[in-house]
């Protein structure tokens, strides 16, 4: 990060999009907000020019011609672990976005998101904090939901980082029932910082569990 | 011959490869094939020139060819048995050799190094005609093969003067020269065979796939190019183009994720996540507002829960028609003793100790509904801050259905 945020504390972004026309739009909308350095429309290009402009933020659609997004998350990281990832995707197979959550991204956002929700979701990632949208929330209780059988995970769960605590389950539910990360905090009598750090927490456990049901999750979900 | 064993022995011995070519043929055949088979077990056991280890050693890992040799080598073995049950001496003792060589062949085969496989492959090419290069190259040998076999068999068949028997010796030679009429046959046509099977299937893969995509079009037709069709013509209101292309989202998210087809999520819902999707589609459609709908867990409805959803579908309209938002968010989720469905909204909201006494909505389809069933229902709201409707339904733990069937 030789010039991080060069344009008066503006995150700066990347753009990975298959699609020109949902690229210019993002760039729109995202125009005055924040500076988007670079765009790239596939997996190999975009882990090109990410390297070269080293961005804050790089938007990232899950699904790309060349392959799945976390394929872009991984190699990036592996040079630039500063630079940070924020999944956008029409998709609703969760196992790709759990796919791209585990890879390393902070957060997944729907290609709905309208341009404010995603400049504030661009400023969170920016500053370390993870995104969760509330569907993103509810595959996350989904899939840490069914209570381990006690028999077959007691060799590999761990419950530090398979299982959520009560109050992150709380947290995640008031999201998915669509509660911004402030009407969270009011509601549980807690601060927003505090929803923060809940969050980053369950972004995580995600990320680190080894569980089973979790890759069995996404695997059955993908065969509905 | 093919091994390069040659090559090694007169390299040890000093004398020509020739000759000890000609000396091993003629030892294999008046040792009835004795020494063809030990040359097939010396090919796979003694390394070649320059080479670290033997096939022998590399086959002892190949556990799926071992398993084919002994196939092979059963299969022949059954064969000479019946063989020698009808007294053919001459071909009885031809079976231990035989059994060796095939089985060692197939071992070879599969584990020589690539040229060696080379070598035996342009070898064995002219039989069975399969790769490019032998279409077009061996023709010729393998018409002379087919010849020979052909002649041989006719031979075999003519040359018996005596009329035959039908005692089991008396058999062996006329269904060993129409074995060999066969193979020769067999020979001489299998390529074409061959490439009319692989024709044959090639068309109906064809077949079946201009099928998918004539399926494909058709749905593709009836459902996303009748919409872009219509939201051209009415791209002068947004709101409808919106309407339109959520409607038409939600059908094919419903069609690529979860197999659906087109215009069947429309009807009644069997399962809560199904439920809660009907609702978000009815409510799209008729009142032109987003709903996010997020589901988790799932479970079998019932009378229960059935009055839930509907409850839950009024406070749903009811936020559409007067909250005055774009966007309702509706979450449910199945827990082992409760479901719970959220309706919120950011709208106006309205304070939910003056409700006049004209709007019955709220009370009694949503509240009434609910607690006649032992659920309970509450609404948090106050003037510019939005509404919540929670309802919540504690159920039997019987109908819990596995994760998504």
């Amino acid at each position: 990060m030789s010039e991080p945020r060069a344009h008066n504390g503006q995150p700066r972004v990347f753009l990975v999009d298959d699609h020109g026309m949902f690229r210019s739009g993002v760039r729109s909308e995202l125009a005055g907000e924040l500076a988007v350095v670079g765009e790239a429309d596939d997996v190999a290009p975009a882990i090109i020019r990410i390297a070269e402009c080293k961005p804050d933020v790089v938007l990232l659609d899950v699904h790309l011609p060349g392959g799945g997004g976390q394929e872009v998350v991984k190699a990036v990281k592996a040079d630039n672990p500063d630079v940070r990832f924020l999944a956008l995707s029409a998709s609703d197979a969760p196992e790709d976005v759990i796919a791209v959550i585990r890879a390393g991204a902070r957060g997944y956002v729907t290609k709905t998101i309208s341009g404010p929700e995603l400049v504030a979701a661009v400023r969170r990632v920016a500053s370390g904090d993870a995104v969760f949208s509330p569907r993103l929330a509810g595959f996350v209780l989904d899939a840490f939901a069914a209570a381990p059988a006690a028999d077959q995970e007691r060799l590999t769960f761990d419950p530090e980082l398979d299982q959520l605590t009560t109050r992150e389950r709380e947290v995640l539910r008031l999201i998915a029932r669509g509660y911004t990360y402030r009407e969270v905090a009011k509601e549980l009598f807690i601060s927003v910082k505090t929803v923060e750090s809940h969050v980053s927490s369950v972004l995580r456990k995600l990320q680190l569990s080894t569980r089973h049901q979790l890759t069995k999750w996404a695997a059955e979900r993908r065969l509905t | 011959m093919a091994g390069g064993l040659a090559e090694a022995l007169s390299a040890r011995t000093g004398f020509d490869v020739t000759i000890v070519r000609v000396v091993l043929v003629v030892a294999a055949l008046v040792s009835y094939g004795i020494c063809a088979a030990a040359y097939v077990v010396a090919w796979l056991l003694v390394p070649a020139s320059g080479a670290q280890s033997s096939i022998g050693s590399k086959a002892m890992a190949d556990k799926r060819g071992i398993g084919l040799a002994a196939g092979v080598a059963s299969l022949l073995a059954v064969a000479w048995a019946i063989a020698s049950v009808l007294h053919a001496t001459w071909l009885t003792s031809l079976a231990v050799p035989t059994i060796v060589c095939a089985a060692g062949l197939v071992l070879i085969w599969r584990n020589a190094p690539p040229d060696e496989q080379e070598l035996m492959r342009e070898l064995a090419d002219p039989l069975f005609g399969q790769t490019a290069s032998g279409r077009k190259t061996h023709p010729i040998r393998r018409a002379v093969l087919a010849v020979v076999l052909v002649a041989v068999g006719m031979g075999v068949l003519v040359s018996d003067r005596r009329p035959y028997a039908l005692t089991p010796s008396g058999l062996v030679r006329p269904v060993a020269g129409i074995v060999l009429l066969i193979a020769g046959i067999a020979v001489g046509l299998g390529p074409w065979w061959v490439r009319i099977a692989k024709d044959l299937v090639a068309e109906r893969q064809a077949r079946i796939r201009a099928e998918e995509r004539a399926d494909m079009a058709s749905r593709v037709h009836d459902s996303v190019l009748q919409t872009l069709a219509l939201i051209q013509r009415r791209a002068a209101d947004p709101q409808q183009v919106v309407q339109l292309a959520r409607a038409q989202e939600r059908e094919l998210r419903a069609w690529l994720f979860d197999g659906l087809a087109p215009g069947s999520l429309a009807g009644t819902a069997t399962t809560l996540a199904a439920g809660v999707r009907l609702i978000q589609q009815e409510v799209e459609a008729k009142h032109g507002m987003t709903v996010e709908v997020v589901a988790v867990g799932d479970c079998r409805l019932d009378d229960d829960l059935n009055a839930l959803l509907g409850a839950a579908r009024e406070a749903t309209v009811n936020a559409a028609k007067w909250s005055g938002a774009d966007v309702v968010s509706l979450f449910a989720e199945a827990e082992p003793d409760a479901v719970s469905v959220y309706v919120r909204d950011r709208g106006r909201g309205f304070d939910p100790e003056a409700v006049p006494g004209d709007r019955k909505g709220l009370a009694e389809s949503v509240r009434g509904r609910v607690a006649r069933r032992g659920g309970e229902v509450t609404v948090r709201s106050a003037p510019g801050e939005g509404t919540e409707v929670s309802l919540r339904m504690p159920r039997l733990a019987d109908d819990r259905l596995p994760r998504r069937p």
